[in-house]
């Protein structure tokens, strides 16, 4: 996360995304959430050697991005981006573990490899997801869904007020960076000698800002409580979201459903 | 130094979200108590502050390359222990929601290593018994330098341990920790110098803004000692009870379908297997590719592969046939 312009255009996409309307925007936040978490721990619970297993998973990113109509290539963008990190742990099991796993003709894979598969999969499952999640819900319902379960509302009141006001002070960090950059031809970043300085007036104009923000909050009736409006209760076609993908994610941890269906094609037991 | 989720097991994952809620009802608690609700703004305000600061490129000297301050320490300066932690969380939420930096499951693991340690270990222990004797340049430095260098050693540290409980890397222990603890001395002493830089900077032109917290009033003997022992217990307590689940099988979820079919895997057996194998041996495509009476492992392989890919086929199409009707429907209205 260096290049703040993007970041910007990252969170401004995101945003866009979580506000437009589809069957499954209009779900429960809560609904989105559970199932959102429940996918996550059942894709990390698969064992680390395990690749087929892990597919059918696939299924519900796909569906989501599909009925939600998100643009997928943003969203792997993320995943790209991301994927070095792990990479650089992961790329040790290949290395480390030689043991033969699976054979296929003339090709061995070693349990180091199998394992980073699984590794680079699990990343990808669990990247697009989260980011799912958010480009449908939106962050202000999100809040609304951590209200619903009882985090405080200090807690959910600061998260939605830092959310508020990245944009704002990105802006103005790239106009401060900027104006930097064309006065000091020459210098990549910030020079050690204006570490504090620039770094320190910014901090300045954010506490003056918060102090704004707070007398205007006052000024319009802020009482400590965060309105978060009328939250929408849980309705039928939410718990059917719930229970048909739960079930799903638990049958496909219990069975192997690609090898059973290989093994009814293949004609071959395992 | 962002855990991800892939890297992690939901009982690593789940210890430390527990033990990162228990914090957080604390710092809540805490805050409630001395608070002033004023200081929520200046929270919220100041976790976007140390999120865009977090992309500043500060060049370091003698050097091409540059750094980036973390900010967990910064923001204990600033706001306090128990809000700076509470900020720290909610800047590690939405990195982990709108740039997958950082997964949410490992959420926990990330708030631990970034926030608990700068502000509830290195900032009250180092850094304010260092200044507690006084302001100087000198010891300002020397404080934010070590608080921070020990800060991220200790997230460091933190990262290799939840790696390694989770058991899905083939690092061991000692060379992961050569490769992180070094880097992360590297980045703490930039971060010490940065913090300095920018602390220096407002006690010299808006020192109010930071006496506070930083020097004059006590935090107070309270809390440290009781987070801390509230941490150790909350952390003892639900790895013990998640990994009891985990202890005899795998994962969780094989005791949990242990406990409701009473046997460890479910087993084929049975009409509907006995349908299955009819079923099976009518539409086999590759009947005759018999492995079976070759090796058991190459056979499982090619089953595994041919249903691997006809499984991803399948979803994908899926997707490609809903995506078409959806088109479809759209024009028809």
């Amino acid at each position: 996360m260096v290049n703040i312009a993007e970041a910007l255009d990252n969170i401004r996409l995101l945003d866009a995304l979580g506000e437009e309307k589809s069957t499954v925007h209009a779900l429960h936040p809560l609904a989105k959430l559970f199932v959102t978490l429940v996918f996550l721990i059942i894709v990390i619970s698969f064992s680390k050697h395990e690749i087929s297993a892990l597919l059918p998973m696939v299924l519900f990113p796909t569906i989501i991005i599909t009925l939600a109509d998100l643009p997928v290539l943003p969203l792997m963008k993320r995943v790209l981006i991301v994927l070095p990190l792990v990479i650089g742990i992961g790329i040790f099991n290949p290395l480390l573990d030689h043991r033969p796993m699976v054979s296929l003709g003339a090709i061995t894979l070693s349990y180091g490899w199998i394992s980073f598969i699984s590794i680079m999969i699990k990343c990808l499952l669990t990247v697009i997801t989260s980011l799912i999640l958010i480009a449908t819900t939106g962050m202000t319902n999100i809040a609304l869904a951590l209200r619903k379960l009882k985090v405080p509302k200090i807690f959910v009141l600061q998260l939605l007020l830092t959310y508020r006001y990245i944009t704002v002070l990105m802006e103005e960090v790239i106009l401060t960076t900027t104006a930097y950059a064309l006065r000091s031809s020459g210098i990549k970043g910030i020079h050690f000698k204006h570490w504090g300085s620039l770094l320190g007036q910014l901090l300045i104009r954010t506490i003056d800002r918060a102090q704004r923000v707070y007398t205007s909050m006052c000024c319009r009736g802020f009482d400590g409580n965060y309105n978060t409006g009328t939250m929408p209760t849980l309705v039928a076609k939410d718990y059917i979201f719930m229970l048909f993908w739960t079930l799903f994610f638990i049958i496909t941890r219990s069975f192997n459903l690609p090898m059973l269906l290989g093994t009814i094609l293949t004609g071959v037991y395992p | 130094m962002h855990m991800a989720d892939a890297l992690i097991t939901p009982i690593v994952g789940g210890t430390m979200w527990i033990s990162t809620a228990g914090i957080a009802t604390y710092s809540i608690k805490k805050l409630r108590l001395n608070l002033d609700e004023k200081k929520v703004p200046l929270m919220g305000v100041m976790g976007a502050f140390v999120f865009a600061a977090q992309m500043i490129n500060f060049t370091i000297p003698g050097t091409g390359s540059s750094g980036h301050i973390g900010g967990g320490l910064l923001l204990a300066i600033i706001l306090g222990p128990y809000a700076g932690f509470l900020t720290m969380a909610s800047i590690l939420t939405i990195q982990a929601l709108f740039f997958a930096d950082g997964g949410l499951l490992s959420l926990g693991c990330n708030i631990i290593n970034l926030g608990f340690y700068t502000c509830f270990i290195t900032y009250p222990y180092i850094y304010k018994r260092i200044l507690n004797k006084g302001y100087t340049r000198l010891r300002l430095f020397t404080a934010a330098m070590i608080a921070s260098i020990i800060g991220l050693q200790l997230g460091s540290f933190s990262v290799v341990i939840e790696t390694l409980l989770s058991g899905k890397t083939e690092l061991p222990f000692s060379s992961f920790l050569l490769l992180m603890q070094p880097i992360h001395l590297a980045i703490g002493i930039i971060e010490g110098l940065v913090v300095a830089s920018v602390v220096d900077f407002i006690w010299n032109t808006k020192s109010e803004i930071i006496e506070n917290t930083a020097i004059n009033k006590p935090i107070g003997v309270i809390g440290f000692k009781k987070i801390l022992i509230i941490l150790i217990i909350i952390t003892a307590l639900t790895g013990g009870i998640l990994s009891r689940f985990a202890s005899s099988n795998p994962d969780g979820l094989e005791w949990s379908m242990f406990k409701v079919s009473g046997q460890e895997e479910l087993e084929a057996n049975g009409p509907l297997y006995e349908t299955l194998s009819t079923l099976q041996t009518k539409t086999a495509f590759l009947p005759d590719y018999a492995f079976k009476n070759t090796e058991v492992d190459k056979s499982t392989s090619f089953a595994g592969l041919v249903g691997g890919f006809l499984t991803l086929l399948l979803v994908l199409s899926m997707g490609f046939i809903l995506k078409r009707f959806k088109k479809r429907k759209k024009v028809n209205c």
